[in-house]
């Protein structure tokens, strides 16, 4: 039975094709942390991957700026509701690290500074879907949105974009990470709307 | 925990809190109950099937099919001003819940609890004062809430009788105007102003920050710089449309 919400529609936004469903659009950029914002210098940064064998491969904040950048344009999606379109980043792709990377793992660990985790199977972070981002519109990171350099994955719900990221272990199975453990889909995408279990 | 599927609610109180937010009293038929501090997402639609969905706090927690959410208007929001202005008892939306299975209170643990809220932050902490009240836990527990002035407090009445033994111990802070008499600072919050009515962090409290994004960060940094563990401070913040 179809449940009507008397007199509800007067102030309707606009509806986008672009816009996923249950999603409305913010211009402003909101938070979502768990927990207090870490303050991470890039001279203490570091970015490294752990393969599946325990090999690691890691970059200081030089190092990694001196890798192929490129320029994002994207639509990014809140498990909150809200989505932002077209946003400007420039970072590094996973394809560009994986380069550097031997593996036949399927699933990804984030890992991020002040403990953050999420799962990302390989097959969203590799393709050209996803990157390590230290710029948004044309600045620096803030703090408050994952700065010095968080985890871009556009794809999918925001919250697999981690924030303060510091590396990826990866793994043959998946395995739920912050969020996920704490009510969230494994998965995230936004499209078929994998927002809770 | 398995969300499930919108459900059918019909509001069946509405009662003004402050002069733009207003306390929902909703029956939901089969719900499951949630935790203090979950929240849900509300759907909303109009005649012509336009859908609209946001996500509010529970004021309310445990089990029973009636639930409490508390709306403040935002001037240019779609949804809120419908649920502070428009809506009525009687009339129907659905709901999806509960949600979040972090930033929540369970009885059972030993250590202090500090809560700090920051306008309408305030709602997922309510639930948690009543929680800890009802588990005779509240000993251990303190609110420090900051408003703007006395009538920005939502659930203003309810906490002044929380300071009845057995309560919650409530530190109130003002931030633009303070009710008469008042002899303490008003401003934001300062790390004076938090050492004086927070557990001391040698005490590893866990801490609930809620509130305006500005308000989290700037409360969460202060704590962190008072030397509580950042593992140990829990937010949530609301920020946008």
């Amino acid at each position: 039975m179809a449940v009507f919400s008397r007199g509800f529609g007067a102030r309707r936004r606009e509806t986008d094709p672009q816009l996923p469903p249950g999603q409305y659009l913010t211009e402003d950029f909101p938070v979502l942390s768990a927990g207090p914002t870490p303050r991470i210098d890039t001279s203490d940064w570091s970015f490294a991957v752990r393969n599946e064998n325990g090999d690691l491969v890691s970059w200081t904040w030089d190092e990694f700026m001196a890798l192929p950048i490129d320029d994002v344009t994207t639509d990014i999606h809140c498990v909150t509701r809200w989505s932002k379109l077209g946003t400007s980043w420039r970072g590094v792709s996973l394809d560009t690290v994986f380069d550097h990377v031997a593996t036949d793992a399927s699933f990804a660990m984030a890992h991020s500074y002040g403990g953050y985790t999420t799962n990302v199977p390989l097959e969203d972070l590799l393709g050209g879907k996803a990157w390590v981002a230290f710029e948004f519109d044309g600045e620096p990171l803030d703090p408050e949105h994952g700065g010095p350099a968080r985890l871009l994955v556009p794809h999918l719900y925001f919250w697999k974009s981690a924030k303060w990221v510091r590396g990826l272990t990866l793994m043959d199975d998946d395995e739920p990470g912050f969020w996920e453990q704490n009510g969230y889909h494994l998965h995230g995408d936004p499209w078929t709307e994998e927002r809770y279990w | 925990m398995t969300v499930g599927g919108w459900r059918p609610a019909r509001i069946a109180e509405v009662a003004d809190a402050t002069p733009s937010a207003r306390v929902l009293r909703l029956t939901v038929p089969g719900w499951p109950g949630s935790d203090a501090g979950q929240h849900v997402d509300v759907r909303l639609t109009a005649e012509d099937g336009y859908q609209a969905v946001r996500s509010y706090s529970l004021g309310s927690y445990g089990a029973g099919e009636s639930i409490e959410l508390a709306v403040d208007e935002i001037p240019d929001g779609e949804v809120s001003p419908y649920l502070v202005r428009d809506v009525r008892p009687g009339d129907e939306l659905e709901v999806k819940g509960p949600l979040g299975g972090y930033f929540v209170w369970r009885p059972g643990g030993a250590g202090p609890v500090q809560l700090i809220a920051g306008g309408s932050g305030i709602v997922p902490l309510m639930a948690i004062v009543r929680a800890a009240t009802d588990a005779s836990a509240s000993a251990s527990f303190r609110l420090l809430y900051s408003v703007r002035g006395p009538e920005n407090a939502i659930y203003r009445d309810e906490l002044a009788r929380t300071v009845d033994p057995g309560g919650v111990a409530v530190t109130w802070a003002y931030t633009r105007s303070a009710p008469s008499g008042w002899t303490e600072r008003v401003g934001r919050l300062d790390d004076d102003a938090l050492r004086a009515a927070v557990w001391e962090s040698d005490r590893e409290p866990v801490v609930y920050v809620c509130g305006p994004t500005g308000f989290v960060e700037h409360v969460a940094d202060a704590l962190v710089r008072l030397g509580h563990a950042p593992g140990r401070i829990k937010t949530e913040r609301f920020g946008g449309a």
